[in-house]
């Protein structure tokens, strides 16, 4: 039985499977090339871009929890420029779409990134990312409103003629209420769930585990908040959403596209198998033709 | 060299008398070993343990007859500690090879002092046997607090041409720490070095005052092994930031002087 994996974020943003790298855990592809072929993805969202080129933050940026970790690395990148420049000619021969998240401190940060990016013709997406826990200015503080995320939404929008996805924050009260704001602000789709805030220490030491004190965890101890929240969002708005929090396997992302999301990304789960992604594709196309699926756009939202 | 991840079975285990386990593994499909530079690490993953999901960076001690893989792993933490529990005949997932090992390149003719403390000893091992390979004169110098760190340790450098011994409180060979060591008033071309940070800052600063061209191998927290997720960042006077899993963990102290 043939089985559609194809899904359609809109906005010209057709992808061959549901899966996506998470920004931040897959680099630029290349570091995954050895393990994977980069082609079998439905696309790979490149590490954080911001306008200036950026340290990040001292280490130690990374705790390790149960079944999950804590990361503050920060946003630490070359800049948009070096990007222009540097990585993207390496990107373009991709049959797999590649989608450049962007950050900033400033409002008028994210809108020149994106007009930067606009220029490249391989890039058919970028998502915004108002979610960062691990930037003192901007980053999350945008998210975490309906204002600012409204505002960062609307800006970009303007700068960015192409698909345009938001990345949100779960650091909210009602995450529905910021998706709801970022849609009508002109977002394409939503990305959730970000990382958790959340904290670790070393009670040998008598200090905090990582330089920033607080960082955003990961992993699958997150799962079950993310798919919720995936689910609750999907009741609210009209536009696509891309799941992920903890995603290791088939099984994982199909409790996304069940409870609404139409794409899914991979994202902690890569520093553990680098070949989760490809595992993934082929655990969704077994599932579908054990459950005689032939369209895996049927499952999504049935919860 | 690409790197890959698979499957190894564990085929054969020896305590020391630290704690610390020399664990040798072989491919569960029978294959041969990439080719490992001294100083480069794997990656292995301990199975069903919430507590340590993240694989476990280990550095590789030895590679025999292009099928073993040797590694020294130290039972510090959760994932460790259930590493060396684990019984012969366990199959594991190792992801290797990793990183970018020690410089070995024109070493023939040159005197070449290698420091190593603790579980920091593991990577001199592959050193030594490849430096004297190339013609260098090898000499090691082990660290520890006490007898029972050390035992086991100084037979495992069976290429070098002489091994020295220091503890801290002197219950083996020479009493102090490692920079104590006698041997550190004698002329090197080069120090390699591998052990606890503050032994390392201190071989480092030796190597700096003296001149001497050094290298340190960094042992950072990290998560992906990959250059992907820059948790392990090391800042360096040339480049800023940069990961120990990619760039190191091998540094030339002549790019960590801000380290030291």
């Amino acid at each position: 039985m043939a089985v559609n994996l194809e899904v359609d974020l809109g906005a010209g943003l057709r992808l061959k499977n549901p899966v996506l790298t998470a920004s931040g855990t897959f680099g630029f592809g290349h570091e995954y090339s050895d393990f994977i072929n980069l082609n079998h993805l439905g696309g790979f969202i490149v590490k954080g871009t911001t306008l200036e080129p950026r340290q990040g933050n001292p280490a130690p940026r990374m705790a390790e929890t149960p079944s999950g970790m804590i990361n503050a690395v920060g946003l630490q990148n070359k800049g948009v420029d070096y990007f222009i420049d540097h990585i993207y000619p390496t990107l373009t021969d991709y049959s797999s779409e590649v989608i450049v998240n962007v950050s900033g401190a400033k409002l008028d940060d994210y809108v020149a990134v994106a007009r930067k990016l606009s220029s490249l013709d391989k890039i058919k997406a970028i998502e915004v990312n108002i979610s960062c826990p691990n930037v003192k200015a901007g980053g999350m503080a945008f998210g975490t409103t309906c204002h600012g995320a409204a505002e960062v939404t609307a800006a970009v929008r303007k700068a960015w003629p192409h698909h345009l996805m938001v990345k949100l924050s779960p650091n909210v009260t009602d995450i529905t209420e910021i998706a709801l704001a970022v849609e009508e602000a002109g977002a394409d789709s939503v990305s959730l769930i970000n990382t958790l805030l959340a904290m670790d220490i070393d009670v040998e030491r008598q200090r905090p585990t990582i330089s920033t004190i607080t960082g955003g965890l990961s992993g699958p101890c997150v799962r079950p908040i993310a798919v919720r929240m995936v689910w609750q969002v999907a009741k609210k708005v009209h536009i696509p959403i891309v799941g992920l929090g903890g995603i290791c396997n088939a099984s994982d992302a199909l409790q996304f596209i069940m409870a609404g999301a139409t794409a899914v990304q991979i994202g902690t789960a890569n520093f553990i198998d680098p070949t989760t992604t490809v595992k993934v594709i082929d655990g969704l196309e077994d599932y579908c033709r054990r459950h005689d699926v032939s369209d895996i756009n049927s499952l999504r939202g049935i919860i | 060299m690409p790197k890959q991840v698979k499957d190894f079975t564990l085929i054969g285990k020896r305590m020391l008398p630290s704690g610390s386990c020399l664990m040798s593994f072989v491919p569960s499909d029978g294959s041969r070993l990439p080719k490992i530079e001294c100083g480069q690490f794997v990656e292995i993953k301990i199975d069903d343990a919430p507590s340590a999901m993240l694989r476990r960076p280990i550095s590789v001690c030895d590679s025999r007859y292009d099928t073993e893989l040797v590694l020294f792993v130290k039972p510090l933490g959760n994932g460790t500690r259930r590493l060396v529990d684990e019984p012969i005949g366990k199959r594991m997932s190792i992801m290797l090879p990793l990183g970018h090992g020690f410089t070995v390149d024109a070493c023939a003719g040159k005197r070449c002092l290698l420091v190593g403390g603790g579980v920091g000893a593991a990577p001199l091992v592959l050193l030594a046997r490849e430096l004297k390979k190339h013609g260098a004169h090898v000499a090691v110098a082990i660290g520890g607090r006490s007898q029972a760190d050390v035992a086991g340790l100084a037979e495992l450098y069976e290429a070098a041409d002489e091994v020295t011994v220091s503890t801290d409180d002197g219950s083996q060979g020479h009493k102090g720490v490692v920079t104590q060591n006698p041997v550190f008033g004698r002329e090197w071309d080069r120090i390699y070095c591998c052990g606890p940070t503050p032994m390392m800052r201190a071989v480092g600063r030796i190597a700096q005052e003296s001149q001497t061209w050094c290298e340190v191998s960094l042992e950072n927290h990290m998560a992906c092994g990959l250059g992907a997720c820059l948790c392990c960042v090391e800042k360096t006077d040339d480049a800023g930031n940069v990961c120990v899993c990619t760039e190191g963990p091998v540094f030339n102290i002549n790019r960590l002087e801000s380290w030291l």
